[in-house]
């Protein structure tokens, strides 16, 4: 077995062995530590196996056994002013690269409508030749397409901004972010119909919510890979999600996904709206900031072991993570359990898809002392995702939004997992 | 094939082959006027600005009414966004204070997102005149603009903000 015994051997410094012992599927038998070593209870046969189970369910739920998956939902700044924030992914929790549709994060600017579909309209008008009205009944007639993708909020990771690190799991950090399988009608099927003018060079979308959140949109984009969703997973778009339609921009930051999209305005400039001034602007080292900044660049984080999801003594564990770029497709993930100073390629995970999140694994035989985890990201593009200090070298920390930098977890001698700087 | 059924042939062929081209169309189209009520963007230039006017010294009831229990006393802040300073906060190594003075580079955003957004118990609920009143009372807590100034679709777009040329383009977005 000598090819085990070659796996089984580090890649990486503190512990991080060869991802071909994931590829191959070869057994880890030769692994140190892979088994407890002791015997398992005696077998018994359970009580659900002794009498029928439950009946047939409408809408099926998980399991009662799987009450605290669910999403986390910060307190508003205001009570008086409910459904302003987010309600943040348990991405430590899940695993594959889809997220549930009651899981999907939610951002809200001003709640969610509760829009009857039958009286939704969708209005496109501006620089078109003829302006035109879309029922939903409407929408659902034109040829689909569907496509995975990612969409993380512009705002995703801010918390790494602070001068401190701060204690956070992985929801309360990265949470802003989650990926679906969005099915829909192309947004330049609906614009050739309406007709562009040519001397226009931008959307403005607009929500049906009570805010009538709004973004100007690089035409380019929208006769690229637009796409008018109206089915999220599968069924039709959540409520939270913008039912019954939804603008995709696959790989452009949350924000501009508009949801309950009600308005398309064909114009030759920016609309200049409160969401592209005075937020998801990056203020830079100097007074300066950068505006509309649309891909989300390069990224990973490790989803497990995070915060919260305690290690169980010395021996074989699976570093398992998410890497995306809105740029392109990922290309290569490495993993470091020494903070940077050594590293090893992860194993992808198929599908690798553009503008969609790859699952990346690499297996790890931890010995019990301190350890730092990161993961970095390449994508297809040759972007290599930055450190924390090249990333605060670039644009300073006081940015906010596209934080994108490594982030690190320290595993210290309980097997306890923090936030950290390193 | 007789030499009529080929040609008829051929003639069906034309005749139909459009019908095959022609992509879907099931969008209505609808007259200017109709959709009006719907258009609610205002541009930094100031098209879509309605009629209407007010001063600081009439926004200052308006604020006290509709916008205080949010936003503070005199857009200070808390429990919401503050509105109000922060001007010079944005210099290196300062926290910033992001606000409509010290931030927005545009006073159009400022009437844009008040008329579609707040108060955030009734959007689009005040009339033209309060929406310029209040507006100007933030600008002139704001020292932008006197108390007394009257804000209208002419006057609006020209008011210059402190932060105008504060923002630069991304230079890595998609070419």
């Amino acid at each position: 077995m000598a090819g085990q015994k070659r796996h089984a051997e580090p890649a990486a410094g503190n512990g991080i062995l060869s991802r071909r012992l994931l590829l191959e599927g070869a057994l880890v038998a030769g692994v140190a530590g892979i088994g407890s070593g002791a015997s398992a209870e005696p077998l018994k046969v359970q009580s659900w196996m002794k009498i029928p189970g439950a009946g047939f369910a409408g809408y099926g739920q998980p399991s009662r056994y799987e009450e605290k998956l669910v999403r986390l939902i910060p307190p508003p700044p205001n009570p008086a002013t409910q459904g302003v924030g987010a309600a943040r992914t348990p991405l430590q929790l899940l695993d594959g690269i889809i997220t549930p549709s009651g899981l999907h994060f939610e951002r809200s600017h001003s709640g969610i409508p509760d829009i009857d579909p039958e009286q939704h309209r969708l209005l496109i008008h501006g620089l078109v030749k003829r302006p035109l009205v879309f029922t939903v009944e409407a929408l659902h007639r034109y040829p689909m397409q569907s496509r995975i993708a990612f969409i993380e909020c512009g705002g995703n990771s801010q918390a790494l901004n602070a001068p401190q690190a701060l204690p956070l799991n992985v929801a309360a950090i990265h949470g802003v972010f989650s990926c679906a399988e969005w099915t829909g009608v192309k947004l330049s099927t609906l614009l050739d119909e309406a007709g562009v003018d040519p001397s226009a060079r931008w959307v403005i979308a607009e929500g049906a919510d009570s805010a009538a959140m709004s973004r100007s949109i690089p035409l380019a984009k929208a006769l690229d890979d637009a796409l008018v969703c109206l089915y999220q997973n599968g069924e039709r778009v959540r409520p939270s999600n913008g039912y019954p339609v939804r603008l995709l921009l696959p790989g452009f930051e949350g924000n501009m996904n508009v949801k309950w999209l009600r308005r398309l305005k064909l114009a030759a400039e920016p609309a200049m709206t409160k969401d592209e001034t005075s937020k998801y602007t990056i203020l830079l080292r100097d007074e300066k900031a950068w505006q509309f900044v649309f891909p989300m660049e390069v990224k990973s984080i490790i989803t497990r072991p995070s915060p919260g999801l305690a290690l169980k003594g010395p021996g074989f564990y699976e570093i398992s993570g998410l890497a995306w770029s809105g740029n392109g497709s990922i290309r290569q993930v490495d993993v470091s359990a020494d903070g940077g100073q050594s590293w090893a390629r992860a194993a992808l995970h198929a599908p690798i898809l553009p503008m969609a999140p790859v699952r990346f694994r690499a297996p790890w035989q931890w010995n019990g002392g301190p350890a730092v985890l990161q993961s970095r990201a390449i994508d297809d593009t040759g972007a290599v995702q930055p450190a924390r200090g090249a990333f605060a070298a670039e644009r300073g920390l006081r940015g906010v939004y596209h934080y994108n930098a490594i982030a690190s977890w320290r595993i210290d001698e309980k097997g306890e997992a923090s936030n950290v700087y390193a | 094939m007789s030499m009529l059924r080929r040609l008829a042939l051929i003639a069906a062929a034309v005749v139909t082959t459009p019908a095959f081209a022609q992509p879907p169309q099931f969008g209505q189209p609808i007259a200017p006027a109709d959709l009006a009520p719907w258009d609610i963007s205002i541009g930094p230039d100031g098209v879509g600005l309605p009629p209407g006017r007010g001063t600081a010294a009439q926004g200052e009831a308006v604020y006290i009414v509709q916008c205080h229990a949010c936003h503070g006393e005199k857009g200070v802040g808390r429990p919401n966004d503050a509105l109000v300073g922060g001007i010079g906060s944005l210099a290196p190594g300062s926290v910033p204070v992001k606000t409509v003075g010290s931030y927005w580079p545009y006073a159009t955003t400022l009437f844009d997102y008040v008329r579609r957004a707040m108060p955030f118990q009734e959007s689009q609920s005040l009339t033209s005149d309060e929406l310029y009143a209040v507006s100007a009372y933030l600008l002139h807590l704001n020292g932008i603009i006197g108390r007394d100034d009257v804000l209208d679709a002419q006057s609006l777009p020209k008011v210059r903000m402190p932060n105008r040329d504060g923002f630069v383009l991304f230079p890595r977005n998609p070419k």
